[in-house]
């Protein structure tokens, strides 16, 4: 592709438009049909990223069988351009939180995702990683990792199958795909007012010590029906 | 395999002093248990593993059970011949009486060599707060060690005589024992959109006071 490709968009629009005025991405699609490559620094960048996420090699309970499978031949999340699933956390993109998270993990888990170096995304896979699941009364287990990390995509089921898994994935790919580099919805890694670490909590006398992550999540708004309250 | 009722009496005979009850079970499956004393549990441990006749040399599951202390309502009839010879009268007196509580370990031995089993061993505390130490069975069988951690790990019996007595499940600085009925849980699955039941009831205290109906 020849630099002339490269400059912004306003640049290179088409005459109908103002010459002040960005290229509309409809417009932009017109012109690919027309067999005219016109595209963004933006574009170009995320178009990248979102095709090399390399997730973290990681399972905590049966979905992560589900998602070795995914990574095997019949499924082949190589096609995605996932399969380089990384033993160390400094070298992925991808935390997929495949399974229980009980409060003796949660802190590992979490460990885990604070050595991964941003631009980083976290997958909740399967009922108990996004809410506890069948566990959820239960007493050592964590209801929801969502509870400590930002989590980007839910992938409900219980397990889910290696093609939610993928689906899941195509949807993390097209919210890589959408993220603005500049101003205030910039992914966490190109602005300095956002904390990317997590807290660790520590292990104390009844329960996780804090219970929750505030700035990630907070309790959601009750819903009572009037003849339940 | 000889019967329950058998073994109890070759334990009599062998170990005087020892206290060995037969508990019997009524279901189906009929599985009566010994339930043991504290104090020669070992020793009669040593000699179900060793016996000739029983050789119960393995120890496939170890577990508690939490009995907490109970009101028992006991109700006695009583016949009373009506002087003035009419029928008798039938009285009732109802006596109430409290049942201590207690912790229960259940062993189920097995033998590999002569291929019988199970035979179901128990043995209780005395009470569910101070008097928790119970001989660990671990030097007689090796298989007890990390079950015994997670009774002493979830229902807090302390096993004398364990070569390595820390909690298995929970961390370290855990204070509960989860498996116990007096157990109170973490406060933290309390919402759900449409709760019911228990979990209603403990969802309650977080939700604000319903508004006072409009009137129209």
């Amino acid at each position: 592709m020849s630099d002339a490709a490269l400059p912004p968009d306003s640049a290179a629009a088409p005459a109908a438009t103002p010459a002040s005025e960005p290229i509309t991405p409809a417009q932009r699609d017109d012109l690919r049909r027309q067999g005219i490559l016109l595209t963004s620094i933006e574009e170009l960048y995320n178009w990248g990223r979102s095709h090399s996420v390399w997730p973290l090699n990681f399972g905590l309970a049966c979905c992560a069988i589900e998602m070795i499978a995914a990574s095997m031949a019949r499924f082949d999340i190589a096609r995605f351009g996932s399969e380089v699933f990384r033993p160390s956390p400094r070298q992925a993109d991808l935390l997929i939180v495949s399974g229980t998270v009980t409060k003796k993990m949660a802190p590992q888990v979490i460990r885990l995702w604070n050595q991964m170096p941003e631009p980083k995304y976290c997958i909740a896979m399967g009922a108990c990683a996004i809410s506890g699941g069948p566990f959820k009364q239960g007493y050592n287990v964590l209801k929801g990792i969502d509870r400590f990390i930002p989590v980007d995509i839910f992938i409900p089921g219980c397990p889910p199958r290696p093609e939610a898994l993928l689906h899941g994935l195509v949807q993390l790919q097209a919210k890589i795909r959408g993220q603005p580099l500049t101003g205030p919805d910039a992914p966490r890694h190109l602005r300095s007012d956002v904390e990317c670490n997590c807290p660790i909590p520590e292990f104390g006398a009844h329960d996780l010590v804090p219970t929750q992550n505030p700035t990630v999540w907070q309790p959601p708004q009750p819903i009572v029906r009037p003849d339940k309250a | 395999m000889e019967t329950v009722e058998q073994i109890r009496d070759r334990l009599l005979a062998r170990f005087p002093g020892a206290t060995v009850e037969v508990r019997s079970n009524p279901s189906p499956s009929g599985q009566h248990s010994l339930l043991l004393g504290a104090a020669t549990a070992r020793e009669i441990a040593q000699f179900l593993r060793d016996d000739p006749a029983l050789r119960l040399d393995q120890c496939s599951n170890v577990t508690g059970v939490d009995w907490p202390e109970k009101e028992v309502v006991e109700t006695t009839k009583t016949t009373v011949p009506d002087p003035a010879g009419g029928p008798a009268k039938v009285v009732e007196q109802k006596s109430r009486r409290l049942e201590p509580g207690c912790l229960e370990v259940v062993y189920h031995l097995y033998s590999i060599a002569l291929r019988h089993g199970p035979l179901v061993l128990r043995l209780r505390t005395g009470n569910r707060t101070d008097q928790v130490t119970l001989p660990s069975l671990t030097p007689v069988w090796r298989a007890c060690e990390f079950q015994e951690r997670e009774v002493f790990d979830l229902f807090g019996v302390r096993f004398e005589g364990h070569p390595d007595l820390r909690r298995i499940l929970m961390w370290d600085g855990f204070q509960d024992h989860p498996m116990r009925r007096d157990y109170v849980e973490p406060d933290d699955y309390e919402w759900e959109p449409t709760p019911h039941g228990a979990v209603l009831a403990k969802a309650k205290r977080h939700y604000p006071a319903p508004a006072p109906a409009a009137k129209p």
